[in-house]
């Protein structure tokens, strides 16, 4: 199986290791991963406003893209890039004058965008077409006895008609998580907004978000909380930092890629691993579960 | 609070600009709350989303545009999917944010970060964060 991929900015600079990880993985589950030979930055926001279309424009850009690499489907990890590629697809097909008017302003464009290329998730790509009983049969390493909590953030599982699974009660990471090994730990914030872009206007309001998000996963019993987005990585990570400032005695957990706890299971090394990217070093846990 | 209504203020423009860049109904709303009751941020808000419709009802834009709550937002769309009557409370948020910053008020002054918080976050929050609070 071959896939058209899209890794989106982060994948190549502060989430390294959820691109390496990925690839990993992938091929070990016998995929090739082909990247676009050229992409460019979504936007990684969705523009919400109904007559701003330019902000669409990067988005249908790399759609098409992903048309002239012969391909009708192209997969991504991140969960902003999914988010943005995704919406702005769907406004294309519901609503005709926007794609025309897009279309036209495109002039140098050779490929006229029809809203006719799917944008898949790795998480959709492996329980849709792989299958996770497929994932279970491959692992050299099963994760036994680890105890994860799978965070979606919002941009997963809403809007609704984007998200593929249930907006209020996902199950596809601890599906996954199960399928690997690994033990999963619901909680009632795996789909609570960890404050996103917020982390750089008002960091205090994120560690806040941080702090109940972890806290409830701790308290449900997670040696480990995985995630699919490099915004939520790096404010459920790095923003530990004030969470310790601010909730003395609290107690750090590490937050890894949830492709991260794949390539463990699927026999990789460190070298896939990226584990120097990481602000809480996931390394002890996974050494004392003789993991690593 | 002292808020004044009258059928001037009611009929300002600003209310149909809100529903035209929203593409919301305001009038749907029949104020049960769950938007501001599911809200992760609304503790840090001085107008709770389901005021943030009834005052858009009213076309108390003064209010609104000096409002906190629309720069807390973070578009996690939680109000949206909660919604009985389908209106994207979100969407509302953004387009109340985007008059604002269509007249160049911005909200973050990304001249004022230092390197030390420029390079801190992944580029993925410094884009985000620029698209939704500059113009």
């Amino acid at each position: 199986m071959k896939v058209s991929y899209y890794p989106g900015c982060t994948l190549k600079n502060a989430a390294r290791n959820f691109e390496d990880s990925t690839i990993f993985s992938l091929n070990q589950l016998g995929v090739s991963v082909e990247e676009l030979k050229k992409w460019y930055c979504c936007g990684t926001v969705f523009s919400m406003a109904a007559d701003d279309l330019i902000h669409h424009l990067a988005p249908i850009r790399n759609l098409i893209r992903v048309k002239e690499a012969g391909s009708d489907s192209v997969m991504t990890m991140c969960a902003m890039c999914y988010n943005t590629l995704k919406r702005a697809n769907k406004k294309m097909l519901d609503e005709p004058d926007s794609l025309e008017k897009i279309n036209n302003f495109m002039t140098e464009e050779e490929v006229n965008y029809e809203g006719d290329v799917k944008i898949q998730h790795l998480l959709e790509l492996l329980r849709d077409d792989i299958h996770f009983d497929a994932i279970a049969e491959k692992i050299v390493k099963p994760l036994k006895q680890l105890k994860v909590s799978g965070y979606y953030g919002c941009l997963l599982v809403r809007p609704r008609e984007i998200g593929f699974d249930d907006p209020e009660s996902p199950t596809i990471l601890e599906n996954l998580v199960s399928a690997l090994g690994a033990e999963p730990v619901d909680f009632p914030y795996k789909t609570e907004c960890c404050g996103a872009y917020q982390t750089v206007d008002k960091p205090n309001l994120v560690a806040d978000k941080t702090y109940h998000i972890l806290e409830s996963a701790k308290d449900n019993g997670a040696e480990i909380v995985v995630v699919s987005c490099p915004l939520c990585a790096f404010n459920l990570d790095q923003r530990q930092k004030d969470v310790a400032r601010e909730f003395p005695g609290f107690n750090t957990i590490p937050v890894l890629y949830f492709t991260q706890l794949m390539a463990i299971a699927l026999g990789g090394t460190e070298e896939n691993l990226g584990f120097d990217l990481h602000y809480i070093d996931p390394r002890p846990i996974l050494k004392e579960k003789g993991l690593i | 609070m002292k808020i004044i209504l009258s059928r001037q203020i009611i009929n300002d423009p600003f209310v149909a600009k809100v529903e035209e860049l929203s593409g919301q109904n305001l009038l749907a709303c029949y104020q049960c709350g769950k938007c501001s009751a599911g809200c992760p941020n609304v503790c840090e808000m001085d107008i709770l989303p389901n005021q943030i419709i009834r005052y858009a009802q009213l076309g108390l834009k003064d209010e609104l545009l000096g409002s906190k709550s629309i720069w807390v937002c973070a578009s996690c769309m939680t109000c949206d999917v909660r919604c009985p009557k389908g209106i994207n409370v979100a969407e509302v948020l953004e387009a109340i944010r985007l008059i604002l910053l269509r007249q160049r008020k911005d909200h973050l002054d990304v001249q004022n970060l230092s390197d030390a918080e420029k390079t801190e976050v992944p580029p993925i929050a410094l884009i985000s964060s620029m698209r939704k609070f500059t113009s």
